[in-house]
């Protein structure tokens, strides 16, 4: 729904101006002067046909729930609502038989069998699971724990929780590009080094961590290996097998199935995986998570996952074309835009710009009607921008200035069409209000003046 | 986060956009903030050497929609104020105007300062005493 309001802004925030300048008593001749020349940020880009505002833009955050998922979850919720634990009747069978289902085509996207599939509540139950669960059963062999700096807080706040608990933990740095260096990892790894944990794709800049390198890797050194797979399963091949994963996390709310579900793999061969549980009950999900399964979610996490498998290829070429066109379109028509991370190895439907001179709230704000992420932690309570983006070597200005575009399954040229146009217009007009923008356009090094740091 | 009314009503109407020439004797310049922080705010004044009258006041702010409305709203509020009577308002009174929330009351900060560093300039260029210490003036 459009607001009125919006649409006509400074029609009534001018109204709004007469009205308090009278209140005030300070009406002059200002006013009128502003009538004739009033900067402003509104965008009058038009909006194109079959683009209904606002537009979703931000699937690496979440994605809506496909209507084939849905309309396969239905009948779990009032018809078949069975515990899949109870043994003796066959509401209880039904809905075993669904889980298990479920459990075949999460584990055939992933090259894996429906016994190493582990149901939890979502990635970030399953990150603790496996990263909690192997340092308790593997203590005797070790107390080192890899990772890198720009793992997902899952991971990150786990691993710092088994700091506490006498773990050790050594947090690899990332290149540039946002990849980690083999042989870093390499000289890492020590007797006592029981897991590596790095994810598959980042939330944030989308790179793609080299996991078939590192799992070999940790194959050789007689190490286990997880990654957190939240962003990259279903929109990037991923084989358990010949990628060497040990233990693997993934979420149904990132693959346009519901929230509230996830799995964790857990290698059955090669080696045996054993985890500790972290949640105790009746001894579900073989000893290592109990807790009455969420049957629909599970069900539809089964079908997300049999979705992504049938459509990975022809969405991920899609994807791509989208965000390249994005891409281009904003590079053609702004200067100082920086693309962070590696654009080589990537998934497809990413897109993290900065653009500098420009901070990413105040960007935000001017496209408000699009739904994306900002590296700016204006909002937080620290005001610290992204981690992601400053282990990138970023420095902070320019990582207060980035936009993360998240494009999906369901997104289209038209609208891209139509956020690049409206990206670009407010760019624009914030960087006429940028002191900075006007001070490098004169020619002034931004480095040699001493800013007074707040 | 939500913005209250006049943040986002200063954001998409920002008054007083521009630049002075900050080499003329009548104009003081303010340049606070530090781009790592996220803000930057360059305040200017035009006064007149009679009446020491705030003339004119133009800004430009490198920042969230809090800092742009911050220093749009400074200028209005020093525009045709003596440069005493400027030095008046304080961080607070714009925190109440625009009802900055905790978190962006540091934006209001920098736009009293940023009056503070401009008035400072222009006292500094005609040789007007400091009544009150000003912050220091970032350097180009």
């Amino acid at each position: 729904m459009r607001d009125p309001v919006r649409w006509f802004p400074s029609r009534v925030n001018l109204f709004d101006f007469f009205l308090r300048s009278g209140n005030d008593g300070k009406m002059r001749s200002r006013t009128v002067r502003m009538e004739k020349k009033m900067t402003t940020v509104v965008s009058q880009i038009e909006v194109p046909a079959g683009v209904t505002l606002p537009i979703y833009m931000d699937n690496h955050a979440t994605s809506p729930l496909d209507p084939r998922v849905l309309e396969a979850m239905m009948p779990y919720f009032t018809q078949k609502f069975g515990n899949a634990a109870s043994r003796n009747h066959s509401f209880g069978w039904e809905a075993e038989q669904a889980v298990e289902s479920a459990r075949e085509q999460i584990a055939k996207l992933i090259g894996a069998t429906a016994k190493e599939i582990i149901f939890t509540s979502g990635a970030t139950e399953s990150d603790n699971l496996a990263i909690k669960g192997i340092a308790e059963m593997y203590r005797e062999r070790g107390n080192h724990i890899i990772t890198q700096v720009t793992e997902h807080k899952a991971v990150l706040d786990t691993c710092k929780r088994l700091e506490k608990y006498g773990y050790r933990v050594t947090y690899l740095p990332v290149k540039a590009d946002g990849l980690i260096d083999l042989e870093d990892l390499k000289r890492a790894i020590d007797d006592q080094t029981i897991l590596v944990t790095i994810m598959s794709a980042n939330n944030e800049i989308g790179v793609l961590q080299p996991i078939r390198e590192i799992g070999k890797i940790c194959h050789e050194k007689g190490v286990l290996f997880h990654t957190d797979a939240v962003q990259s399963v279903g929109k990037v091949p991923i084989n358990v097998i010949d990628d060497n994963i040990d233990v693997l996390s993934l979420s149904g709310h990132k693959i346009y199935g519901p929230k509230g579900v996830g799995a964790l793999y857990v290698r059955r061969r090669n080696p045996r995986v054993q985890i500790a549980a972290q949640i105790d009950g009746g001894g579900h999900e073989r000893g290592m998570r109990s807790g009455t399964l969420n049957v629909p979610g599970i069900v539809g996490l089964g079908k997300a996952c049999e979705i992504a498998l049938n459509e990975m290829e022809s969405e991920a070429a899609y994807l791509r074309g989208l965000r390249d066109r994005l891409k281009n379109k904003l590079e053609s028509e702004l200067d100082y835009i920086h693309v962070n991370g590696s654009m080589e190895h990537r998934l497809p439907g990413n897109l993290n710009v900065s653009f500098v001179y420009v901070e990413g709230e105040s960007l935000l704000m001017g496209i408000n009607d699009v739904a994306v992420s900002s590296g700016s932690a204006c909002t937080s309570a620290t005001l610290e921008p992204s981690y992601v983006l400053k282990a990138l070597g970023l420095g902070d200005d320019v990582a207060h200035s980035s936009i993360r575009f998240g494009l999906g399954r369901f997104n289209t040229q038209a609208e891209v069409d139509y956020v690049a146009a409206k990206v670009i217009d407010i760019v624009k007009k914030l960087r006429e209000l940028s002191p900075l923008y006007e001070m490098v356009k004169e020619g002034i090094d931004l480095t040699k003046i001493e800013w007074q740091a707040h | 986060m939500a913005y209250s009314d006049k943040v986002v009503d200063h954001y998409n109407n920002p008054r007083n956009v521009g630049t002075l020439d900050k080499s003329s004797q009548e104009v003081g310049t303010g340049l606070v903030g530090a781009p790592e922080c996220g803000d930057v705010m360059r305040l200017q004044i035009r006064v007149n050497p009679e009446t020491q009258v705030i003339e004119e006041a133009k800004f430009k702010t490198f920042g969230c929609g809090s800092a742009i409305a911050s220093s749009s709203l400074a200028t209005e509020w020093i525009k045709g104020r003596t440069v005493e009577d400027a030095l008046a308002i304080k961080n607070t009174d714009i925190v109440k105007e625009l009802s900055l929330p905790p978190v962006k009351i540091h934006c209001s900060v920098l736009a009293e300062d940023a009056i503070r560093a401009a008035i400072g300039d222009w006292k500094k260029k005609n040789g007007v005493a400091e009544t009150e210490t000003a912050p220091a003036e970032a350097k180009a």
